[in-house]
This record gives structure tokens, C-alpha cells and sequence, in this order.
């Protein structure tokens, strides 16, 4: 049964340093608070996996948090680079990160198998690029039946994923709509979970086409309303682009990050 | 013009999977012009959304309220693009070769990279798995270059055959819209050759802005200028989205 905790807690209990840890939501629900509560707890060597690994990402990076990223696309949406990303990559700081490449495709069916309990997925995916020779978990497979060449990856499966949905039962089920991206199966790959909630109700009304994750799938529920600000949860709250456009300017020069990563550190949860 | 170019090149009812930015430009525009069956396929998961204003980004919400469905990102590659139910897929590049290779990964040596680009996201299978790819890329001597640093998404590789040889499905990239004008690809020999130029620009303006020795059409044609229609659209486009 999951527990209904705080932020602060439920981080402190789920994501020890050294961990394998996914924060999903393909642009709605994205978690940012619960990185920032990463960040503030100081978390280090972590191993982070993201399809498309954005601000929040860019933030756990430069403050210091990752020493590996898994993911397929990185960037700030419709604005341009990540520059703390590209710092580290290109210059090593604040650390060097190591990286594990892989298409859209490639990530979204490794979550697929890790929920699935298959130790592999099997794709037409990577042929003739280049992504194949930097990155060891992608391999040809030959197919039993018919004999063709099809490309192997390994599955994913976090030490813990946390993702955002806008609400829960006081028991603990979740309940998420709109663009449901990989949350789903990141968080049925993982071995813990954190699901950060815009409200914690009596009752979960019935939504077309929600997924509900029921409480005995979910380790920990921690109710953070505008938990996935400036992505946004769909019911609940809108985009704040200004806020994506801003971080540019923000994230540009180590110093200038350095005074937002200081006030994030000094913000209580 | 590059937004023009591309959605005069979109028509009918194609199922068309969008990136934002400029694709997401043509694709609606097209919509609001000419093509209003047109199926747009976002890889946030919507299949079939109709926007009345351009979309933030490819996660905006009006994507998903005025979609057919709401499907999951492995439902999007698994379902929709791996069999070839999409018809046209639209790359962005940030190096693009002369037989169409795309680059968005590295400039430079991969582990020690001059600049670290985004990445693939869903580029290798789009670019592998839909029935044809349209590229719009900025031209110059940077974008447009003999060889790409990373092959993120295969084009036709060294030269026509390549792409049968690897058993990929679709036809590649078969049309280039850059700012300057229109390449497609040379049917004996698959390097992408000049065919058109947009108003106002002159074939030495594109040499320059080509980083190899450029074929040019026999019948090389003009790009018309935009339209008054097709500029009240985009303007109206780009309104409402403010």
C-alpha cells in the first residue's frame, strides 16, 4: 500500500545516492519539485534516466546530483540548449557525466520491458545510425521465426521513478490524464515509487480515459500541489512558458545558476 | 518561406508526424489552407489534433483537447510509426549530408564533442519507418556539410540501394526545404541535387551555402511567393498562439 508522506520524507526515505532514478512526464506532469527536493537533500552519484531530459534535469545536473544520464532527447523545449547539460558534457563541470544514448523508441520500449518483467524489448529501431556503435545497450537480435535482423535493448528498471498526476485516494491509488507519455510504465519498471500529486481527495471521481495506479503499485503519495511547475498537470494548471524561455538566460554561466541552485537549497520543502 | 514551402508540399488526407517549430508551422498551416484532412501525429501521444493556434511545444495541451486520441509514447512508436501507418515524417537537422544523413547528436568527435547537440529523440525511426521525410534545416556552409559528424538519423546513406540493403521501409528523405530553396533527392544516384529557388535568391547565394560541389536540376524552378491567403493563415497562426 503506498504511504501518503511529505516531499521532504518521501525523498529522504525512496532515493539514496548512488541510485538509479527516473523523473518522467513528457511534457505534462513532469515532477520538477520532487528534483528540487533532490537537490536540496544534496543527493549525489545518481544515476538519472529520462526519455527527454529538460529543466529539471539541467538543474540536477549543474547542482551536482548525476554522475550518468540515460535518455534519448535533451534539450529545452522550443527554446534551445540545456546549458548546465552541455556543460558537463562538453567541459566536465561541475562533474564529468557519463552518458548512455538512445532513441525515443529505444527508452519508451526499455520501460516497457522493465514493467513487463522481460529482461529485453525488441525494436526496428537504430538501424544505419551511429547511436548503435556509442552505446553498449543496444544490439542486433535475430528473429526465431523469420530469420531478420532486429536491434535488442535492455530493459530499464529504476531503484525508484517518480512522476506527477493530479490526484490520489487517501488510500493512495492514482489517478493521471492527457498525455500519459511513459509515467505508466516507468513507474511499473521501478523497483520504488514516488508519485507527487496536485491533491490528495476522499473519493476519485471517474475520468475518461485516466489511468489509475492502484495504491499496492505505488510505494509513496506526497500531495504537491503545482508540484510539476513550469510543466503543467491538465485539470489543474497551464504551461509556464515564460518560465522555459527565462531559464535560458538563466542557466547560461555557471555563476548565474549558481545563485538559483543557492536559493532552491535555502527554500524549505 | 520555409513554412510555406512545406506545407504546399503536404496534401489531402496524409498522416503527417510533427515536431514542433516549423514542422508544426507547415502542418498547421497546410491545415488551415489547403489540406483540412490532414492528420497530424505529435509523439506526446496525440493522434489527429486539430489546433486552432500553434502549439507551445510538441506536449502543449490544445494538442491533446482537440486530439482523435489520447495514446501513450510507446503506443506512438510501437503502434503508429514501427508498422508505417504514418505517411510523411518531418526532421529538423542541425548537419544534413548530401545523401540526406541527419545529424542532431554531436558536432565533433562524439566523446570529446566541440558542442553537444540534443540528440536523436524519435528522428532514426521516423526517418526509418515512414513512408517518405521531409527536412527543413537553415542552409550554410555549417548545416550543409559532405559528411555529418553522427548519423543520428539515416538518409540514404552512401548512395541509392543503401537503404534497401539495411531492410529499412520507407523511402527516406525525399524532400529538403531549407531558407534558400528545394533539393530532392537524384533518382539514379539518391544525392540530393537543387531542383528549386526560392523568390529572390540567386544559385550562387546556395553554393555558398552548401558545403559540397552542388548538382543542380536541368529545370531548375522558381518557389512562388507566398500568397495573400497562405500569409493571412500564418498570420493569424501566429496570433492566436501570442
Amino acid at each position: 500500500m503506498a504511504e501518503i508522506a511529505t516531499l521532504a520524507d518521501a525523498v529522504g526515505e525512496l532515493v539514496a545516492d548512488g541510485d538509479v532514478v527516473a523523473l518522467e512526464g513528457f511534457t505534462h506532469l513532469i515532477p520538477v519539485a520532487a528534483g528540487h527536493e533532490i537537490i536540496r537533500q544534496g543527493r549525489r552519484d545518481l544515476t538519472l534516466v529520462r526519455m527527454t531530459p529538460d529543466i529539471v534535469y539541467d538543474q540536477l545536473i549543474g547542482a551536482g546530483c548525476a554522475r550518468k544520464l540515460v535518455f534519448s532527447w535533451g534539450g529545452n523545449p522550443g527554446v534551445g540548449s540545456l546549458h548546465r547539460f552541455r556543460d558537463a558534457v562538453e567541459n566536465g563541470w561541475p562533474r564529468a557525466l557519463e552518458i548512455e544514448e538512445h532513441s525515443h523508441a529505444g527508452m519508451a520500449n526499455r520501460y516497457v520491458a522493465g514493467a513487463s518483467g522481460l529482461p529485453f524489448a525488441v525494436l526496428r529501431g537504430y538501424v544505419g545510425t551511429d547511436l548503435a556503435s556509442v552505446t553498449a545497450s543496444i544490439k542486433p537480435i535475430t528473429c526465431p521465426f523469420t530469420g531478420e535482423v532486429l536491434t535488442a535493448v535492455p530493459a530499464l528498471n529504476p531503484d525508484v521513478t517518480i512522476v506527477h498526476a493530479q490526484r490520489a485516494d487517501r488510500r493512495g491509488n492514482v489517478q493521471l490524464w492527457g498525455l500519459l507519455g511513459v509515467q505508466k510504465e516507468a513507474v511499473l519498471a521501478a523497483r520504488r515509487s514516488l508519485v507527487t500529486v496536485e491533491e490528495v481527495v476522499d473519493e476519485l471521481t471517474p475520468v475518461p480515459g485516466a489511468v489509475v495506479l492502484p495504491s499496492w503499485a505505488v510505494t509513496a503519495v506526497a500531495e504537491v500541489p503545482g508540484g510539476a511547475h513550469p510543466s503543467y498537470a491538465q485539470g489543474y494548471s497551464e504551461r509556464d512558458n515564460a518560465y522555459y524561455a527565462a531559464w535560458d538566460a538563466i542557466s547560461r554561466d555557471r555563476d548565474g545558476f549558481g545563485a538559483w541552485v543557492e536559493r532552491i537549497r535555502e527554500a524549505a520543502a | 518561406m520555409m513554412a510555406v514551402a512545406a506545407a504546399r508540399a503536404l496534401s489531402g488526407r496524409q498522416r503527417v508526424f510533427v515536431g514542433i517549430g516549423l514542422p508544426s508551422t507547415a502542418a498547421n498551416l497546410a491545415r488551415r489552407t489547403h489540406a483540412p484532412e490532414l492528420v497530424l501525429v505529435y509523439e506526446s501521444g496525440t493522434l489527429g489534433s486539430k489546433p486552432d493556434r500553434l502549439p507551445a511545444s510538441i506536449g502543449d495541451g490544445i494538442l491533446a483537447e482537440t486530439a482523435d486520441a489520447v495514446i501513450s509514447v510507446p503506443e506512438v512508436f510501437n503502434y503508429w510509426l514501427q508498422p508505417g501507418r504514418i505517411d510523411i515524417g518531418f526532421l529538423g537537422a542541425a548537419q544534413l549530408d548530401r545523401f540526406g544523413n541527419i545529424n542532431t547528436t554531436v558536432v565533433g568527435d562524439y566523446a570529446r564533442p566541440r558542442v553537444r547537440l540534443p540528440g536523436a529523440g524519435g528522428a532514426p525511426e521516423i526517418a526509418a519507418s515512414c513512408g517518405e521525410v521531409y527536412v527543413v534545416v537553415r542552409q550554410s556552409r555549417r548545416s550543409f556539410v559532405e559528411r555529418v559528424d553522427f548519423v543520428t538519423s539515416f538518409g540514404h546513406g552512401g548512395g541509392r540501394g543503401d537503404r534497401e540493403r539495411l531492410g529499412l521501409r520507407g523511402a527516406g528523405p525525399t524532400l529538403v526545404i531549407t531558407d534558400l530553396g528545394v533539393f530532392r533527392p537524384d533518382a539514379e544516384t539518391a544525392e540530393l541535387v537543387l531542383t528549386d529557388l526560392h523568390d529572390g535568391v540567386s544559385l550562387d547565394d546556395v553554393r555558398a551555402a552548401t558545403g559540397w560541389d552542388l548538382k543542380v536540376a536541368p529545370d531548375l524552378g522558381r518557389t512562388p511567393p507566398p500568397t495573400a491567403e497562405e500569409l493571412a493563415a500564418l498570420r493569424s497562426l501566429k496570433e492566436a498562439s501570442t
